[in-house]
């Protein structure tokens, strides 16, 4: 990623900026609420993936519909990632099966997250 | 013994053994959609040769042994296997709902035995889907205003097995057995085959299940094996009452000794999050299921017959 960017900056014409990555792992069951809710928190898109996996509340294989798991990538303003983790933890951890973690990403088009 | 019930046994045993079989999803998926396809076109052109004479009050009938269902379950689970409220709840649904695989296996049973069945069924089966579910969380949360009642409502009945069920038998009815003849081969004649396809996946899904078993204990592997037989027997009196032949009545048992597992699973975890989804699921599919497919359903066409002799 560094040489990409000392490429890119290098070139002069492209702004580079540093957004926040939310990542949420949690159950298929849920891909509607958070539809529903992500744009609300002030995520302006998201990208969903299927995912499988193992943690505190055992194998989540995808074997049937119940035990799927999916990926949620949000990239925005760390204000909003904070939001949308707060919001997160209080409406899921409890009784879902849910992860969440943030990292630093950087964007070119800043305007568009 | 009918094959589709070896393929059946076939995907528990490869389960159990570890093997590496699996069908791909999108199979599965598409199975799926043809069994419920197929039932409800089954259905609607039957209805379309016959009147619908009486048919209002036995639908009355057929929707409140649904709701009544899950009130009986209810507190068998909360006092005498002493689960909390929304794990009694959410399982409850599951049993007053239906499983239309078991549905699916009793009408290839009845037409091995050439017996006949009144093609309304077909729309009972569709009419004792949702009731439950929606008492199960009545039972969890009382009548409360969190809970999003449009949302579930549409959730349920938009839901795909309703839709397709529903969908196919207004097609049925609409095209009639003339109009559906060029469809034939596809939907009816495959029926089996893909039914045995179906259940070769369910062997699998249902022996994932079996290692929950132990971590649940005794209650609950007892409750699921013997909670469809007097269900099924409720169902089989209301056939009989309502005037049903001897298969009607069959298939009747069949609709009220099954539990659900898609239905009711999805609608539960999102409207009773505190229930444990491997507890119902574990019930309904790793011992209720394979219990009516092997037993249950010889069992329910006895029951019926019995019942027609008096």
């Amino acid at each position: 990623m560094v040489w990409l960017s000392i490429y890119i900056l290098s070139d002069g014409a492209m702004d580079i900026t540093v957004k926040k990555l939310v990542t949420i792992i949690t159950e298929a069951a849920l891909e509607d609420n958070l539809r529903n809710e992500l744009p609300g928190l002030g995520a302006t898109g998201y990208t969903i993936v299927n995912a499988r996996g193992r943690g505190s509340r055992g194998v989540r294989d995808a074997g049937w519909s119940t035990s799927g798991n999916i990926r949620v990538e949000v990239v925005c303003d760390p204000e909003i990632a904070v939001r949308i983790a707060a919001h997160l933890r209080d409406r899921y951890y409890e009784n879902f099966a849910m992860i969440t973690y943030m990292s630093d990403v950087e964007v070119l088009r800043a305007e568009k997250f | 013994m009918d094959p589709v019930i070896l393929f059946f046994a076939l995907g528990l045993v490869a389960g159990l053994a570890r093997s590496e079989l699996r069908l791909p999803p999108a199979i599965y998926e598409l199975l799926s959609v043809l069994l419920l396809l197929t039932i409800g076109l089954k259905g609607g052109i039957e209805l379309a040769q016959q009147p619908f004479g009486g048919l209002l009050p036995q639908i009355i009938a057929v929707m409140a042994m649904g709701i009544v269902i899950p009130l009986m379950v209810f507190p068998v689970l909360r006092y005498v296997g002493r689960l909390d409220r929304p794990n009694a709840a959410s399982i409850a649904a599951h049993y007053g709902s239906v499983s239309v695989a078991t549905y699916a296996v009793g009408i290839a049973y009845l037409a091995s035995q050439d017996i006949f069945y009144e093609p309304r069924l077909a729309l009972f089966l569709v009419l004792l889907e949702m009731p439950a579910i929606m008492v199960g969380i009545v039972l969890a949360r009382g009548i409360s205003k969190d809970t999003r009642w449009g949302k579930l409502a549409h959730e349920t009945f938009l839901g795909k097995s309703i839709v397709l069920l529903m969908g196919g038998l207004i097609i049925g009815w609409i095209a009639g057995p003339v109009g559906m003849e060029p469809l034939e081969p596809f939907f009816f004649d495959l029926f089996k085959g893909v039914l045995a396809l179906f259940l070769l996946e369910m062997g699998l899904i249902a022996a994932s299940q079996f290692k929950n078993l132990k971590d649940h204990g005794f209650f609950l592997v007892v409750f699921a094996l013997l909670v469809p037989v007097p269900l099924a027997m409720m169902g089989a009196l209301l056939g009989w009452w309502m005037g049903l032949s001897e298969g009607g009545t069959m298939l009747l048992a069949v609709l009220s000794g099954s539990c659900s597992y898609i239905a009711a699973p999805a609608a539960m975890r999102i409207a009773v999050p505190e229930a444990s989804p491997t507890l119902s699921l574990t019930a309904s599919l790793g011992v209720t299921f394979p219990f009516n497919i092997f037993v249950g359903i010889p069992l329910y066409l006895g029951m019926a017959q019995y019942l027609h002799t008096l």
